[in-house]
């Protein structure tokens, strides 16, 4: 059952060839048996989930299921889920259980989703390896020698080891994209303001955004059109029709013009890479597709800005963890800046106080304009490089990240280098953009690659349709990692 | 503009942002995150002159909506995952003597 996409498992389950039940039993069992060699999940919510999958079975004997009805899957453990550990990869939150929950966990939980729990991420959302959680690292399925990228690496692990069918995800500079890639599963990262963040804990406000990781692209369609949605109660949420994403999968890729920006496959790309995607871009001339060369010229200067930029605001967004409403509070506080400054360096881990203390010196008296203001012109300049790219072109195709999966601990004493690590997918979230990351081939020691899409603005139909397309003409995306019966 | 942060510079930031940072590892903190801001500092190379800062990709004006009473009073549940509370209200350690 395991093996089976969410479009298989919504047939299977319609047809009876399975109840919901004994798939969400099965899934745990797997989770139980499994999971000690990866670490994907933090929380497990076995008898929540068997709860759920029983109403799912009733619904469908009676006909009427809804969209997700008796699939399993689970979120990431930054999305509150009422009654349900939220920790946010944290021991700041290690004690947080949601009075309520996120309206994506809850349009899921309306579209008759059931949820195996919570998984495992970088604290905060903030690291590109997966190994700043409070929980330990994820270890990817392809090679437990490495990560499972990050900040999302318990979704994208859990997906490829077919821990879960499909899982939510979150990405501030790829954080879907970069783990979907390093462990060989499709993850997306809509249009900012595409899908509600009410009830995510929040850390780069004017980047970060909520998405799908799964086995293919049509099941990330599938789980798209549930989760996006407008949402009153999310400032940013954009007032747009959603769209059946998956109606469009098949459309033809006759005339599509794709353009591949040369600053992607400059200094720092590893070959092993660059040769499987360029096959991919190959794939997609046989399918009918034109490719031309394009620039993005201020590439370079994406991930200073981004790190300006994402630490400022999580300066500010964390500020709210203070010991005092909920979350960790210090033994036998003296006074209450005491209660604060010891609740704050016991609650979060040392990347997320290295990037409060970036933000805070960023956003400090005499600095703002030398690095915020500076940051957001950058950022504008960036935009206007991916404007002018697509004026004649549909798509932007590249790596999603410059190499493959690292070893544990490879980069862990060097943030400047982990930091590059996100040099191809930030431009996406610094522009809004959609994007998507899709397994296109294995490096020759067996790791998978992503390819990055990017498309125009709230255009995820078309960026499904192109990824689909490949997907129906390779079948890296059905590849398991060795070793997953 | 690039500057390198010394043990003060970095006691004063973390005060700003009610850290608490150990005196022991105050020079490896103040290395990293002067290596970090020393990297950022390529942006200062960028002519920006003519450039506005972007204040949201698609140009989207802040939604308001009617200065309406939209949610209950969720008091006690809200209380029932604080650290400590007391007679409806948080407890923190006494700020007036």
């Amino acid at each position: 059952m395991h093996q089976l996409t969410i479009a298989e498992l919504k047939q299977s389950l319609e047809n009876k060839s399975f109840s919901a039940t004994e798939l969400t039993q099965h899934y745990l069992n797997r989770i139980q048996r499994l999971d000690s060699q990866y670490n994907s999940f933090i929380s497990v919510s076995a008898e929540q989930a068997l709860s759920q999958a029983k109403q799912a079975d009733e619904q469908l004997s009676s006909g009427i299921a809804p969209p997700l009805c008796g699939i399993p899957i689970a979120h990431k453990d930054l999305f509150c889920t009422k009654n349900l550990r939220t920790s946010c990869g944290s021991k700041m939150l290690d004690n947080f259980v949601p009075p309520y929950n996120a309206t994506i966990v809850e349009n899921c939980q309306q579209a008759g989703a059931i949820v195996l729990g919570k998984t495992n991420m970088d604290e905060f959302a903030m690291g590109s390896s997966n190994e700043n959680s409070y929980y330990g690292s994820v270890k990817n399925p392809w090679n437990r020698d490495c990560v499972s990228g990050g900040s999302s690496g318990g979704s994208a692990a859990a997906v490829a080891a077919q821990l879960v069918a499909g899982a939510t995800a979150s990405d501030t500079g790829g954080s879907i994209r970069q783990p979907a890639s390093f462990c060989g599963v499709t993850g997306l990262k809509p249009t900012y303001g595409r899908v509600s963040r009410w009830g995510m804990v929040a850390y780069a406000s004017s980047l970060d955004q909520a998405g799908p990781i799964a086995k293919t692209a049509e099941d990330v369609a599938l789980l798209l059109n549930v989760l996006a949605s407008f949402d009153p109660k999310d400032s940013t949420s954009i007032e747009q029709n959603v769209p059946d994403y998956a109606s469009s999968l098949n459309d033809s890729l006759t005339g599509l013009r794709i353009g591949i920006p040369k600053e992607h496959f400059s200094e720092g790309l590893d070959n092993s890479v660059a040769i499987q995607v360029r096959e991919a871009i190959k794939v997609y001339e046989s399918l009918g597709a034109t490719v031309k060369e394009i620039s993005l010229p201020h590439t370079h200067l994406t991930v200073p800005a981004y790190y300006v930029i994402a630490p400022a605001e999580c300066s500010s967004n964390l500020s709210r963890f203070d010991g005092v409403r909920y979350g960790h509070r210090c033994e036998a506080p003296k006074d209450l800046d005491d209660l604060y400054k010891r609740s704050r360096e016991e609650g979060f881990g040392e990347e997320v106080k290295r990037r409060i203390l970036i933000g805070t010196y960023a956003l400090s008296a005499g600095y703002y304009d030398a690095y915020y203001r500076k940051a957001q012109q950058i950022r504008q300049l960036i935009k206007n490089d991916f404007d002018e790219a697509f004026k004649d072109i549909d798509v932007i195709a590249g790596p999603t990240a410059p190499s493959p999966a690292f070893e544990l601990g490879a980069l862990a004493k060097d943030p400047v280098s982990m930091y590059l690590e996100d040099i191809y997918t930030l431009p996406t979230n610094l522009a809004g953009l959609p994007g998507i990351s899709i397994p296109c081939g294995n490096t020759p020691d067996g790791k998978p690659v992503g390819l990055q899409l990017t498309g125009h603005y709230f255009n995820e139909s078309r960026l499904l349709n192109i990824a689909h397309r490949f997907q129906q003409a390779t079948d890296f995306h059905r590849q398991p990692p060795p070793g997953i019966d | 503009m690039s500057e390198k942060l010394d043990a003060e510079k970095v006691k004063s930031l973390a005060n700003l942002a009610r850290i608490n940072i150990d005196d022991a590892i105050i020079g490896e903190v103040a290395s990293s995150i002067s290596s970090i801001i020393s990297f950022v500092d390529q942006l200062q190379a960028a002519d920006t002159s003519q450039v506005e800062p972007m204040a949201h990709p698609l140009n989207a004006k802040q939604r308001l909506r009617k200065d309406e009473i939209t949610e209950e009073n969720q008091r006690d549940l809200m209380h029932t995952i604080a650290p400590v509370v007391e007679n409806g209200l948080y407890l923190v350690p006494s700020v007036i003597d």
